[in-house]
């Protein structure tokens, strides 16, 4: 999903800028805010970010017989919502602009947009709305980290056709779907059960700064369960 | 302890990494194949006759180097990640342990 560095016309890279930064501004004052109210969840944050950090750094094959990399945003969108994402998924992506040539600068407005924005939002809504009809915290992180990753490339292909409509939008869209989309599909999946393991994991030794973050209630069955069994 | 659970699904991960090894061995990037997808899309936008207006600022000077930084990026993820989670692991075994011996009403805080 990383747009290379100068494949936008510099409007496009103005635009997806002026539409990433109020919501990293926002994610900032959200980190200050979570870090004073519960200091405990530090750690925490620090996983999300290192996840992202891993996850966005392996280059996996798929089925498609191109490699592509997951984003890791879907365990930090669940535990401290999209805009706070944004901003873990800005220093990835500067790290990796300024260091690998991966990405870049000039598009790190556009790249904050699909993976820091689009994709843990997405995360974030579906996490909400699989925890509300009732299912499992795992089948919710499973659905929110796999779609978080897809829908981070269908919109780095959406951002592609609207700067380059060659011959339309339409034509141009299933290009670049083809590209990015496809691939990702078994990658998204891997990323779905690594979430799922990493998130059962903190959910089994520290559930209660899971409550704190109202990630889970505390009336939580789920966590009935786990503290008669860790008892 | 050994969690069942994540070994599964961990090695249904390794499935997914390994199916297209398999798949298209002996296959490699001089057939078109393990492209990165990330390099595929500015490869298309170039053939369409578009000229980037802008370069990296710095390349890593060879794919040596640039193993090492993408390594260094995973090195970085997962020993934060192994810390914390660690350090979760003693805490918990910890306050069993104390809880065992008696001194369940000592708090021990983070």
């Amino acid at each position: 999903m990383h747009i290379a560095e100068g494949f936008l016309p510099w409007q496009w890279c103005l635009f997806w800028y002026l539409v990433a930064l109020p919501v990293i501004a926002y994610g900032v004052i959200k980190i200050k805010k979570v870090t004073e109210e519960h200091p405990e969840s530090k750690p925490l944050l620090a996983v999300s970010g290192a996840f992202i950090f891993i996850l966005s750094s392996l280059k996996m094959p798929s089925v498609t017989g191109s490699c592509s990399h997951p984003t890791g945003t879907g365990l930090g969108a669940v535990l401290f919502g999209p805009a706070v994402v944004s901003v873990l998924s800005a220093i990835v992506l500067v790290f990796q602009a300024l260091l690998l040539a991966h990405g870049g600068i000039t598009t790190l407005g556009a790249n904050d947009f699909s993976m820091g924005i689009v994709g843990p939002f997405a995360a974030w809504l579906i996490w909400k709305g699989a925890r509300k009809i009732g299912w499992s915290t795992s089948i919710a992180i499973f659905l929110a980290a796999v779609m978080g990753d897809w829908l981070t490339y269908v919109t780095t292909a959406v951002q592609l056709s609207l700067a380059f409509p060659i011959p339309s939008f339409g034509a141009a869209f299933v290009k670049f779907i083809a590209i990015y989309a496809y691939t990702q599909v078994p990658l998204a999946i891997a990323e779905g059960l690594l979430t799922v393991v990493i998130f059962e994991y903190i959910m089994k030794l520290r559930p209660d700064i899971l409550v704190k973050l109202k990630v889970i209630e505390k009336e939580d069955p789920e966590l009935k369960k786990i503290e008669s069994a860790v008892a | 302890m050994v969690n069942k659970r994540a070994i599964v699904l961990l090695a249904l991960v390794a499935v997914i990494v390994i199916f297209p090894l398999a798949l298209y061995n002996g296959k490699g990037e001089d057939q078109g194949y393990f492209g990165g997808s990330d390099d595929q899309g500015p490869e298309y936008i170039a053939s369409t006759g578009y000229t980037p207006w802008f370069h990296s600022l710095w390349e890593p000077p060879s794919p040596e180097i640039e193993s090492l930084l993408f390594a260094v990026q995973a090195a970085i993820g997962a020993i934060i990640i192994g810390f914390v989670l660690g350090y979760y692991q003693g805490q918990t075994k910890e306050r069993k342990r104390r809880k065992y011996e008696g001194n369940s009403n000592e708090n021990i805080d983070v």
